[in-house]
């Protein structure tokens, strides 16, 4: 480990992840690497373990066995197993959306940006005290705050119903709002659950091009769960495939498609096939 | 009734009422009135000479009780077929009366605040140096105490949505806080007001962390629980509290250090003026009035700070504040403690007017009036717990002026029996016509261009 120069690291360190609930193993010794400007996409049929990954990078679980290391562009790195979540997006900077869209449904859209500004305003506002008295430059950060949520809503095309509590915006407006918000607390990686659920063709290739330019313009590295295939092959660099919580392909899209392994846990294989198949992927 | 309204021209005319339905319905309430009375109100019981209990038929009350609800379900029956096509059951204000008042808040605003400024005045020409007395007391502080009490407890539940229902623990902390500093160490109300206040704080953390884990129904009985031991040890501990009798002989508070009585350092005798326990009380209104307007601009000023928006992110959805890098422990023990603290300041005043405390001013009713307050004036609403403040402690108080109705139902009658009755039957009233409190909507705390207010339904109660 420390024979690989800094900035080689990748940005995000899995090894060995295990989690296990009672007798169950949702995540079975899985390693892999999230690099630095890269879409990493997790991909699996259902309950192969992928929100559960999430879950434990995000600190939402506590794994059962295993490390996660997160690198930052500055050289500090974070042990992501050992920090309570609000700490791993506070300080490791890594911000997450939930698969079923959690908003602040009763607060503006604004305000949702605003409450994603939390701990820097918290600080501006020092600690509450000064910014219950009026002193200090809170009014100012508070603007500062107020611009970069006018950025983002610009970005996603939002910007007209901003003053509009965030529930009464349609479905796909949601997704991207939800975006917009995890990219409020300016992280280094971004894990997106599913974002592309329950979209329509067009919002989905919006969608693309929003993840696209964040990684472009922002530089932030994307991790995301998808079962949307054309969103996986189009935009990610990389792509690891779990099945019953184990890893099976790991690589380029091109190289994950032609994998047969691949082909077997997603399609099915021929009852003879089986037996060979689940030999080579070490699940008999 | 579809063609009715499918032709909007035609006049509805002398539409045909289902008498029957209506019967039937009003037979179906009365039965479970019946039911209901015959357990509760059947038998009255009173102890004979010899210590025995004595059971007074009172069956014409049943037939009273069961005789009006069948009337009254009869009559609404009738009404609601009559008004089917409206939505609201019961309308006594014109449409829109609530969006009005809100457009001009802060109008109103100004307008309230005059009025409780100019209101010792007001009373004393109205009712004179004599009857003014009970007006700035028992209606302008007593209510005033409940305005502070429930704006505090807002910040708590409206805000934070987490479900406190020992509210009236720190209440007593603050209380207790004072007489005992005072008496004990003779410590100025200056200094014990602060000091009231930062115990009750403390003791809010305290509440905090082992229920910060909980949520809903588990969070209230625990608070509820909380609330009952504060009470239990001040009974209980009686070297420490003075168990149910109380504290009495409580240091008042001065005026910046000049008494309020007769002697010749007094406040009448320093500034010239003619000797009136009046003084003391208008100072204490003062008092209690910029207590509450403290409360007021606080938790404004709080809701537009990270923190205060950080609590009402943790009513809409705490896993996902959780994933925003907000610390949900301290966020929820910051809005107990604030809560809390106003709870103490409150207590502090309470026990200094009063003079005298025990622990049966703490009681559970006094918590579940502080939250029905906040409940039924809309959660989160500043407004909304003010006018549910006057109604509820203003129309108890209110009712003590009421001897009149016994020129009406004989000597027996006391109005002041009843408020609990009305207490509930106001609940009730109130949750069947604004489900969502008095004042439901949410005003957002910024805003782009255009401050629109957000619907109830939009907004969660939290789930503890």
């Amino acid at each position: 480990m420390a024979t690989v120069p800094l900035h080689d690291r990748p940005l995000l360190q899995v090894e060995h992840l295990t989690m296990r609930f009672g007798g169950l193993t949702a995540v079975n010794d899985l390693s892999f690497e999230a690099r630095k400007g890269d879409i990493t996409a997790l991909i699996g049929p259902n309950g192969a373990g992928k929100t559960t990954v999430f879950n434990c990078i995000t600190g939402f679980y506590k794994p059962t066995e295993g490390m996660m290391t997160l690198t930052q562009d500055s050289g500090s790195s974070y042990l992501l197993e050992r920090m309570p979540d609000f700490r791993i997006s506070w300080k490791a900077k890594v911000a997450r959306t939930f698969q079923n869209i959690r908003l602040f449904g009763g607060m503006t859209v604004l305000e949702n940006l605003l409450v994603a500004q939390h701990n820097p305003l918290m600080i501006a506002s020092g600690f509450t005290f000064l910014g219950v008295l009026g002193i200090g430059g809170y009014r100012s950060r508070e603007k500062e705050a107020i611009e970069k949520a006018k950025f983002w809503l610009e970005k996603i095309n939002l910007i007209d119903r901003a003053d509009d509590p965030a529930a009464d915006l349609p479905y796909g407006d949601q997704r991207r709002l939800e975006i917009a918000r995890a990219m409020c607390t300016d992280p280094v990686l971004l894990c997106l659950d599913e974002p592309a659920a329950g979209l329509n063709p067009r919002e989905s290739h919006d969608l693309n091009t929003l993840l696209l330019s964040i990684r472009k313009d922002i530089g932030t590295a994307l991790l995301l769960i998808e079962h949307d295939m054309s969103v996986v092959m189009e935009i990610s660099d990389h792509v690891v495939v779990l099945d019953y919580g184990t890893k099976i392909s790991d690589g380029t899209p091109a190289e994950v498609k032609a994998d047969p392994r691949v082909i077997a846990a997603y399609l099915g294989v021929d009852d003879e096939e089986v037996a060979a198949v689940e030999a080579e992927v070490g699940l008999a | 009734m579809a063609q009715t309204s499918s032709t909007p021209n035609a006049t509805p005319g002398p539409r045909k009422l289902d008498l029957k339905a209506a019967l039937k319905e009003a037979g179906f309430a009365a039965f479970v009135t019946l039911g209901l009375c015959i357990p509760i109100i059947a038998w009255g019981t009173r102890q004979n000479m010899d210590n025995v209990l004595v059971l007074d038929p009172r069956w014409d009350a049943v037939a009273w009780a069961v005789g009006i609800v069948f009337v009254g379900r009869f009559l609404m029956a009738l009404r609601q077929q009559g008004k089917a096509d409206r939505k609201s059951l019961v309308r006594f204000l014109p449409h829109g009366t609530f969006a009005f008042f809100q457009r001009n808040s802060r109008v109103f605003s100004l307008f309230g605040l005059g009025f409780l400024v100019t209101f010792p005045i007001i009373a004393i020409n109205l009712a004179g140096w004599g009857g003014a007395l009970k007006w700035i007391d028992n209606f302008g502080v007593q209510i005033l105490i409940y305005v502070m009490l429930g704006w505090g407890l807002n910040i708590v539940v409206g805000l934070a949505g987490l479900l406190d229902l020992g509210y009236v623990a720190f209440y007593a902390v603050g209380a207790y806080s004072y007489a005992l500093l005072a008496k004990n160490f003779g410590l100025s109300f200056w200094i014990l007001l602060p000091m009231s206040g930062i115990l009750a704080a403390f003791w809010g953390m305290l509440l905090g962390f082992p229920v910060l884990r909980l949520r809903g129904d588990y969070l209230a009985i625990v608070t509820l629980a909380f609330g009952e031991i504060i009470r239990l040890i001040l009974i209980n501990w009686v070297e420490f509290s003075n168990g149910y009798a109380g504290i009495s002989g409580i240091p008042r508070p001065s005026f910046f250090g000049i008494p309020f009585n007769a002697s010749d350092e007094g406040f009448a005798a320093v500034f010239g003026l003619e000797f009136s326990p009046l003084y003391r009380t208008i100072f204490l209104y003062y008092l209690i009035l910029a207590l509450a307007l403290l409360t007021a601009f606080v938790s404004l000023r709080l809701r537009r700070l990270p923190v205060g928006r950080a609590w009402e992110a943790l009513r809409e959805d705490e896993i996902a504040c959780r994933s925003l890098g907000i610390n949900t422990t301290n966020t929820k023990l910051t809005a107990f403690s604030i809560g809390a603290m106003f709870g103490g300041f409150a207590g502090a005043f309470f026990s200094a007017r009063q003079g005298f405390i025990s622990p049966e001013s703490f009681v559970f009713m006094e918590s579940a009036i502080i939250l029905a307050i906040v409940v039924l004036g809309g959660m989160g609403s500043l407004w909304g717990c003010a006018i549910a403040a006057i109604v509820m402690i203003g129309g108890t108080e209110l009712l003590r002026e009421l001897d009149w109705l016994k020129a009406i139902f004989g000597n027996d009658f006391d109005p002041t029996k009843y408020r609990m009755l009305i207490f509930g039957f106001a609940m009730v009233v109130i949750m069947i016509w604004k489900p969502r409190g008095l004042i439901s909507t949410r005003e957002p705390t910024t805003f782009l261009k255009e401050k629109k207010t957000i619907s109830a339904d939009m907004v969660q109660e939290g789930h503890g």
